[in-house]
């Protein structure tokens, strides 16, 4: 199941808790530099707080403990050593309900570069454009870049999350759940959006979806009740799956 | 068989109208009943302040300089007392402003959830003492030991009276602004964290902000406390009824005149109907903030795109 392509970010036998309760038990995942890795699994398999350890957002939830590793370029990025302040700007996140924030498209962008210490307007100015063109959004907010995001509709509100994300330059996208609040012909759009930024960055994206992870994905973990049952590549998944209760999922027996 | 149950059907659905309409009626008229309270009293402030405009005007009862009212001839200037209730108030503000918003930030963002489960019922019962509770505190231990602290001639004076005003104000403005802190989104704080802001950033540019509505209804509530409360500047004030030199001069502000005087005052006397003119002004005043407080509200959420 190796590709030419290389490891940027490996989970090693992680275990999380959410106070005595395990979310994961022994995770090991790789996630590989320019692909789409999808994570499937019903609700409540712990997906989702998978994908939010890759950025350390998890430390913002008060009573979690974790154990194992989770490296980004073959350096533990659990280190007390390492700021998560730091991190979060090499793994960018787009949430499941779009989150904009209160505040006119522009500065939802020029945020994240005023926050990470970028000072020069005409640098910004270029950033945020570029940013929105990108995320496939520029055309339709260019001429009301100093109105309220809030008017924007779901579908433009989370390309202009995936801007924001854009703006610092990450390497790493984690996607949680971005349709889940989206119609169809957004989640068209964010899809084509994902297949077009996979040229630049390694994405990890959850999904309740089973077509939209065979649509973008190249690479798919199935999860559990907390275990990664299987991990293979994506065609591999869903057409022939190693484990009877993979199957069992991607052919829509429960879940 | 078929007629009757049909009949009967339709008696039904009459009394489920007949019970709505009910309804709809009581809360009518309790809603009136509170517009009407408003405008009754509006009519009787007006009523009984309106003689005393006839023998003076209005700019030498509002910027008159001198509040004699019982010297003969009396003399009915009420700016010392605006100035008062000004000066108290805006020295409370300062107090409460920052004393409540920070405490606010405290609860809502530093404290442990342990913390927070006694800062916050805590701040509530702070919040529904009396307010003669405050004053008799400011009376009793503030005002002596500011006047031995500070060698000042009066403790009782327009310092310790904005001083105890803010204590007393502060835990409404950090009760309402916590709530509104609270309100905030997890998804705010969740995106701003993402791209790599930290804690500072993340409070003082999204979550403050984006309860801004409720943080400014939390000062201009303590605001309205300030400027109406009664019973604490009228024991800490010190009650002279001059224009003051120095935060340290005792004064009368405009609520503490109507309660210390509206009992000797002569009904349908001048000075009687010079102390309904004073809460006239304060009505309007108050009014006035209200309306400002709703329009700034206003703006805030047209400008967020909540609404509007």
């Amino acid at each position: 199941m190796r590709d030419e392509s290389t490891v940027k970010m490996r989970a090693e036998k992680v275990n999380f808790y959410y106070g005595r309760q395990q979310a994961l038990k022994d995770i090991n995942l790789d996630v590989l530099s320019n692909k789409v890795t999808a994570i499937i699994g019903p609700s409540g398999c712990g997906k989702s707080t998978f994908i939010r350890l890759l950025n350390r957002m998890n430390e913002l939830v008060p009573n979690t403990s974790l154990t194992g590793r989770i490296l980004l370029d073959d350096k533990d990025i659990l280190d007390r050593s390492i700021d998560a302040v730091e991190i979060r700007r090499r793994v960018g996140m787009v949430f499941q309900k779009p989150n904009p924030f209160p505040k006119n498209i522009f500065e939802n962008i020029s945020y994240a570069l005023e926050v990470n210490g970028i000072k020069d307007k005409h640098y910004i100015e270029d950033r945020v454009i570029e940013s929105l063109q990108k995320a496939a959004l520029y055309d339709e907010v260019k001429t009301r870049l100093h109105e309220s995001a809030l008017k924007l509709s779901g579908g433009q509100q989370q390309r202009l999350c995936i801007a924001r994300c854009l703006s610092i330059k990450p390497e790493v996208l984690l996607f949680d759940e971005p349709c889940a609040s989206l119609d169809p012909i957004s989640t068209r759009k964010i899809e084509e959006l994902i297949l077009e930024l996979k040229k630049d960055y390694t994405i990890a994206i959850v999904t309740h979806n089973m077509q939209q992870a065979a649509r973008v994905s190249d690479f798919t973990g199935f999860f559990l009740m907390g275990e990664l049952i299987e991990f293979d590549r994506t065609e591999t998944i869903f057409k022939s799956p190693g484990d009877k209760r993979t199957e069992d999922y991607i052919t829509g027996r429960f879940g | 068989m078929k007629i009757i149950s049909a009949a009967s059907a339709l008696s039904k659905k009459m009394k489920i109208k007949i019970k709505e309409k009910l309804y709809e009626l009581t809360f009518a008229v309790l809603a009136f009943s509170s517009l009407a309270f408003l405008v009754g009293i509006v009519i009787v402030l007006f009523r009984e302040a309106m003689p005393i405009f006839e023998k003076l005007n209005i700019g030498d009862l509002v910027f008159g300089r001198f509040w004699y009212p019982t010297y003969d001839p009396p003399e009915f200037g009420i700016f010392p007392l605006i100035i008062a209730s000004f000066w108290v108030s805006l020295g409370a503000m300062l107090v409460c402003v920052p004393l409540g918003i920070g405490s606010a930030l405290y609860i809502n963002e530093i404290a442990s959830k342990r913390q927070k489960e006694i800062f916050k019922p805590l701040v509530e019962i702070l919040a529904s003492i009396p307010s003669i509770v405050y004053g008799f505190f400011g009376m009793a231990i503030l005002a002596p030991f500011l006047q031995g602290l500070l060698g000042i001639p009066i403790g009782l004076c327009a310092f310790t009276a904005s001083l105890t005003l803010g204590i007393m104000a502060t835990p409404t403005v950090t009760s309402i602004a916590e709530d509104a802190l609270s309100y905030v989104p997890r998804s705010f704080r969740e995106a701003s964290y993402a791209v790599g802001a930290n804690r500072w950033q993340t409070l003082t540019r999204v979550v403050v902000p984006a309860a801004g509505s409720g943080i400014s209804t939390a000062i201009i509530l303590g605001m309205s406390r300030a400027i109406g409360e009664t019973m604490t500047v009228l024991m800490v004030a010190g009650g002279a009824a001059m224009i003051p030199g120095s935060p340290f001069d005792p004064v009368r502000p405009m609520t503490a005149a109507i309660a210390a005087e509206m009992g000797e005052a002569p009904v349908g006397g001048d000075h009687y109907h010079a102390l309904f003119a004073i809460a006239l002004i304060l009505f309007v005043i108050t009014f006035v903030f209200n309306i400002a407080a709703e329009f700034v509200s206003r703006r805030f959420r047209i400008k967020l795109g909540l609404s509007g």
